[in-house]
């Protein structure tokens, strides 16, 4: 029997999901404690939400990692600012290896909404809009379910709750492109655009749906505000087990013993994730590299396995916490193949507006194919490390192109014999497991 | 109406009364007409199981939005089918996490059982293979999509009986 938590939670964004089917229905939520946080956030002002947020140093776990209320603090506030105020939930999921949000948005569609609700109220907007990849059909099904639920039962539409607030939300399914996920692409995709990034500024603080205020966050980030308003920012904090606060859901996927998702705090070292909770290195296969926050993210080895899971010490290990969802690389798998079918995937999803990304990122599957086919030379590898600097930030409007050349560039640092193999063998010398696509494609 | 050079005539079809319904209640909730091109794209292919160069122009003169646009639109996401498909759309997923896990084999097996290449679509009109980047459900890799579900931990021995499930399904 599911009874009330006494005491503060350790794993705020799980706490919801129990092993009942309903457990994403409205009446399971309540009684475990759900909407408690939008209640005692309607009980203060805006201002001292906002202030809370700011205090918890949430940070946005959509891969950037900037803190949210410092994000939100650009939102015109007062009688002067602009309506309607938009509030956008960045659900558009297609990180390679990343399969969080997907968790989320099936079992706790109303830990999301009181996010987004929660949100509209503290940046005092009208209209929030779940941005849901089109492929999530239980998710997309969940959520209209649920905000279903929240108009019965007042906690959307008129006076919420009976305060004086209004809200409402919109569910709107993409049509299925990764750079949607960019949260000025996402905008004009909303718009019914093509996907393109906007130039800033302006910022959609100040300018981004229909030229309003708007704010866009992840899935994951939404979630952990009714926590943080409900048990406040000291509790939040307190959760991390290094600098930065809160829980993460953690994911492994590749060639482990028992891939999967679970919620652990902030800071909780590499090989433990993989180690203790992903059960090792599946029978027969050894740990040759993985990529720790999803297909665009920086390599690193087993020898950074001590390297705590907060945005910093990554960053220092030349590599980014991205979606915390990692990916292993085992000893069987071609590292080149591995890159070769990354950067296929973001050349195939480059919206095509900035050179380096629209010519570079297709050149360099060109290059990559060739030599894992056997016939590339030496100064590929060159040609392929000049590409990575055309592609590196500042170079391009959004970071699609950048974050692509990531695990190329640590790949040819960390696994450069392999490439040199391919070259001088001519052909792959991981070939019997074919990993070459021109089968399928042909 | 030369706003485009790729549309080879300028042949309308009739939106039908359903589609048109549906369309209104889409304008009738965004501010700008123009918010509505993806969704109805999608509703005029939830009709007729693909966007024909004939529909969208029957879209643009229905909204009055510039063909140019709703074009550029249609190109652009995946999930919009700018060719007819198979009663049953297979969506195996080509991301690096089902790769690692034997992904390609799957997808080369599926092309192989049904004799179709990516993007190809079966002589009886049951199947078309596209396959989609990852699915988001690396722990069960690999994983497709068809029909609304999700096949997950699938394995070479198993095909069979997941397009033959999936036939069946085609037909009913």
């Amino acid at each position: 029997m599911n009874t009330v938590e006494n005491v503060l939670p350790t794993h705020p964004l799980t706490r919801f999901i129990t092993d009942d089917d309903n457990c994403w229905q409205l009446a399971q939520y309540q009684q475990l404690g759900g909407y408690d946080g939008l209640k005692r956030t309607l009980e203060g002002t805006n201002a001292e939400a906002l202030e809370t947020i700011t205090a918890s140093n949430l940070r946005g776990r959509g891969g950037a990692g900037f803190p949210t209320g410092l994000k939100w603090s650009f939102v015109p506030q007062g009688d002067d600012a602009p309506h309607p105020k938009y509030m956008i939930v960045n659900a558009d999921e297609m990180e390679p290896g990343a399969f969080k949000d997907r968790l989320l948005l099936e079992k706790t569609p109303h830990q999301i909404i009181e996010g987004l609700i929660i949100g509209g109220y503290t940046l005092d907007a009208d209209i929030g809009y779940i941005f849901i990849r089109g492929d999530y059909y239980t998710a997309i099904e969940h959520i209209e379910v649920a905000l279903k639920e929240c108009y019965d039962n007042n906690l959307l539409g008129k006076n919420i709750l009976g305060s004086s607030f209004n809200f409402e939300i919109h569910i709107h399914t993409s049509a299925g492109r990764y750079i949607c996920g960019e949260e000025t692409a996402l905008i004009n995709s909303l718009e019914g655009k093509r996907a393109n990034p906007r130039a800033k500024p302006p910022f959609p603080q100040v300018a981004g749906l229909w030229g309003k205020p708007t704010i866009v966050n992840n899935v994951e980030t939404y979630c952990n505000l009714p926590h943080i308003l409900n048990f406040g920012a000291d509790w939040f904090k307190s959760l991390g087990r290094f600098k930065d606060s809160g829980t993460k859901i953690f994911g492994v996927s590749g060639r482990v013993k028992t891939p999967g998702l679970w919620e652990l705090p902030m800071g909780t070292p590499i090989g433990e994730i993989i180690e203790n909770y992903a059960g090792g290195m599946s029978d027969g296969y050894k740990l040759k590299g993985y990529l720790p926050g999803g297909g665009s993210t920086d390599f690193l080895l087993e020898k950074h396995f001590d390297t705590p899971m907060d945005y910093d010490e990554i960053g220092k290990q030349r590599s980014r916490m991205g979606t915390g969802t990692i990916i292993v690389l085992d000893d069987k798998y071609c590292p080149v193949a591995m890159v070769l079918n990354l950067v296929k995937f973001f050349a195939q999803e480059s919206c095509g507006w900035c050179t380096p990304c629209r010519e570079g990122l297709p050149w360099a599957a060109v290059l990559l194919e060739k030599i894992e086919q056997g016939k590339g030379e030496l100064a590929d590898i060159t040609q392929l490390e000049d590409l990575c600097k055309f592609a590196a930030p500042g170079n391009t409007f959004c970071a699609l192109a950048p974050g692509a050349v990531e695990p190329l560039q640590s790949a040819l640092n960390y696994f450069r014999d392999d490439f040199e193999q391919h070259i001088k063998q001519k052909s792959c010398p991981y070939c019997d497991q074919n990993h070459s696509e021109a089968e399928h494609d042909k | 109406m030369a706003l485009h050079n790729e549309i080879p005539t300028n042949e309308t079809v009739e939106l039908s009364d359903v589609e048109k319904s549906k369309i209104d209640a889409l304008v009738h909730e965004t501010p700008h007409t123009s918010g509505v091109s993806i969704d109805a794209l999608k509703v005029i292919q939830s009709h007729r199981g693909w966007v024909s160069d004939a529909s969208i122009l029957s879209l643009s003169r229905y909204l009055n939005l510039p063909l140019a646009d709703l074009d550029s639109v249609a190109t652009f996401y995946n999930l919009i089918f700018r060719q007819p498909v198979g009663k049953v759309v297979l969506h195996p997923c080509d991301g690096i996490s089902c790769d690692l896990m034997g992904g390609i084999k799957i997808r080369q097996c599926i092309s192989k059982q049904l004799h179709i290449h990516n993007g190809q679509t079966t002589s009886d009109n049951q199947f078309t293979l596209i396959s989609l980047p990852c699915l988001g459900a690396c722990d069960k890799a690999p994983v497709m999509i068809a029909s609304e579900t999700l096949f997950e931990n699938i394995e070479e021995e198993s095909l069979p009986l997941i397009l033959s499930h999936l036939k069946g399904e085609a037909s009913k």
